[in-house]
């Protein structure tokens, strides 16, 4: 691992959907966001609800199942069965706590390859993911360019900015505040610091949308109520909301799995691994990318986007980038919208048909 | 009937730009629309073609044909291209829109070895008979804008590019003008006679040495 110490051993939970094909060229690995997991295109197996890209991933989809073998883990640090905070400490049968060493965008892609080593893969047609995923992505290319025939980072940056960094130190500040976290040790307790982490998560939140999202929304209209009760009720809608998203996070998220992820994001910076120079990560690459970020997004701005277009372009990678118009925040990579969704679509097929990925993989198989 | 000699017209001068391409370079084509050159380019010359396009609905065209594009604007990001990148920088139908033209014809000297571009000629005796006899600003079928809505904010004459290109330093290795039938004018004809009979006109440049 980047900290130092190495982990052995790990465990890595996975979905995948769809078939390998014959010549095992048809493979996807979708990479999951902050608090996302492998759960890409089913039913969540804590909150019932769809898939967190339901409308990427799915027959017929943009990342079509009837043709791509999609694949996606839950990151090393995650709390969906992938080893993290909460997985027991061999060497001590109690869970690691903070005693788990820091993981980084690097460490989770490491033991990403060692999944697709495992399954048998040698070359993914492509690897996609937004936000945290889109990091991932691009330190794919970097540490594996010969195992990425084509790469999709959306809504991403190659390095966290000041103000990222800012927006989690603030989430990390609540869950530790929070006297049930005990020091990271809650689990032995019995306990669970649900407040921190909630408020975390309503921080979080505000910056996945766009004021201009929110206005349109929630603007000031109040909940079930026709005044306001002058008391610190959630008397806006708004608040209201923000309660909820906070308390049906920590439902299925663990608050010192919080901690490592947000930390993975804020220690990315691809270009200060290559002498600060972005371009040199791609340097021998010849992955043909799709770069994608959407106007209302300003925790990851087109700013971003375009650094890691002009690396890609510096360094002769064929690359597409699409700035999306959309008023809905950083959150619009995980919304059927339509011109990201036709974007996707286009880029994929053309690339299955460069790599000679039959239409269905299925009718190849027969 | 107009819009059909426009468009041959223009198909015209796309096989001609292609045409001053050799077969397997590495090109940028500035302002590539919906991509109908670098398809051509791609299919015909088997190049290595890029393109960079600011309108979001061109650049969702392109991806979705497989071509490479970028969104982005002519006039502010060509400096983030490393010198002589590509063997062709082409900038077709698409100087007399951007803001500071010189500027952009140096940079596409510097980032391709060659640089082709394509443009409406302001000195078209159409045109200026529409100022001349109705005191008009000049429609013509190629430009078919009014003075308050035209794109075309930077329009020139091949005598004027000619000079720009001499003023640059740049070389003019080839130049074919068009009439208003997408027929090429008399190679051997002088400067003022394309000037006052080209509808359009296509250069291959390229930067002189040291």
């Amino acid at each position: 691992m980047d900290a130092g110490p190495s982990l052995a051993p790990i465990s890595i939970a996975y979905q995948t959907y769809g078939e390998l094909n014959a010549d095992r060229s048809n493979a996807i690995l979708v990479c999951h966001a902050l608090t996302g997991d492998q759960h890409v295109a089913n039913e969540h197996p804590v909150t019932g609800k769809p898939g967190w890209w339901s409308a990427m991933v799915g027959p017929g989809r943009p990342i079509d199942t009837d043709r791509y073998f999609v694949i996606c883990s839950n990151v090393i640090g995650g709390c969906l069965g992938s080893t993290g905070p909460a997985s027991v400490n061999p060497e001590t049968g109690s869970p690691w706590g903070l005693n788990l060493p820091v993981v980084t965008i690097r460490d989770m892609v490491r033991a990403q390859a060692m999944l697709i080593d495992h399954l048998g893969i040698e070359t993914l047609f492509c690897v996609a993911g937004g936000s945290m995923g889109g990091m991932q992505v691009l330190q794919w290319v970097a540490s594996y360019p010969e195992r990425v025939f084509s790469a999709l980072p959306i809504a991403t940056a190659s390095k966290h900015s000041a103000q990222n960094i800012a927006f989690h130190e603030v989430g990390r500040q609540a869950v530790m505040a929070d006297p049930d976290w005990r020091g990271g040790r809650y689990a032995e307790f019995g306990v669970r610091p649900t407040k921190g982490l909630a408020v975390a998560r309503m921080a979080a939140h505000i910056t996945y949308l766009s004021e201009g999202a929110l206005q349109r929304k929630f603007g000031r209209k109040l909940q079930d109520r026709s005044a306001p009760t002058f008391s610190f009720d959630a008397d806006f809608q708004i608040e209201n909301y923000l309660r909820y998203q906070g308390s049906s996070f920590v439902d299925r998220f663990d608050a010192n799995s919080y901690l490592y992820v947000t930390r993975a994001c804020d220690y990315f910076d691809l270009a200060a691994d290559y002498d600060g120079t972005l371009a040199r990560a791609f340097a021998g690459a010849a992955t043909r990318f799709c770069v994608v970020s959407f106007t209302s997004d300003w925790l990851y701005p087109t700013s971003d986007a375009r650094t890691i277009v002009h690396a890609l372009n510096a360094a002769s990678l064929p690359v597409s980038f699409v700035e999306i118009e959309t008023d809905k925040g950083h959150d619009a990579f995980l919304l059927d919208e339509p011109d990201f969704m036709a974007t996707t679509r286009g880029f994929l097929e053309s690339a299955a048909n460069a790599r000679g990925i039959a239409q269905q993989a299925k009718a190849a198989a027969k | 009937m107009t819009s059909r000699i426009s468009q041959a017209t223009a198909r015209v001068d796309l096989l001609l730009v292609a045409d001053m391409v050799e077969p397997g370079a590495r090109v940028l084509d500035v302002g590539c629309g919906d991509g109908a050159l670098l398809e051509i380019l791609t299919r015909d010359r088997k190049v290595d073609g890029r393109g960079i396009e600011l309108s979001q609905a061109g650049v969702n065209g392109c991806v979705a044909k497989g071509l490479s594009v970028v969104q982005g604007d002519a006039d502010t990001d060509l400096v983030d291209y490393p010198d002589d990148a590509f063997d062709y920088v082409i900038l077709s139908q698409t100087l007399q829109a951007t803001r500071r033209p010189r500027q952009v014809l140096e940079r596409m000297l510097r980032i391709g070895r060659r640089a082709i571009v394509s443009f409406p000629n302001f000195g078209h005796w159409r045109i200026r008979s529409e100022l001349m006899l109705k005191g008009r600003m000049p429609r013509t079928e190629a430009l078919s804008y009014s003075w308050y809505d035209t794109p075309n904010i930077h329009l020139c004459t091949i005598r004027d590019f000619v000079q720009l290109v001499d003023e640059l330093g740049a070389s003019i290795d080839r130049a074919v003008a068009l009439d208003r039938y997408g027929s090429e004018v008399r190679v051997d004809a002088p400067w003022w006679f394309w000037n006052m009979f080209g509808e359009q006109a296509v250069f291959l440049l390229h930067r002189k040495r040291g």
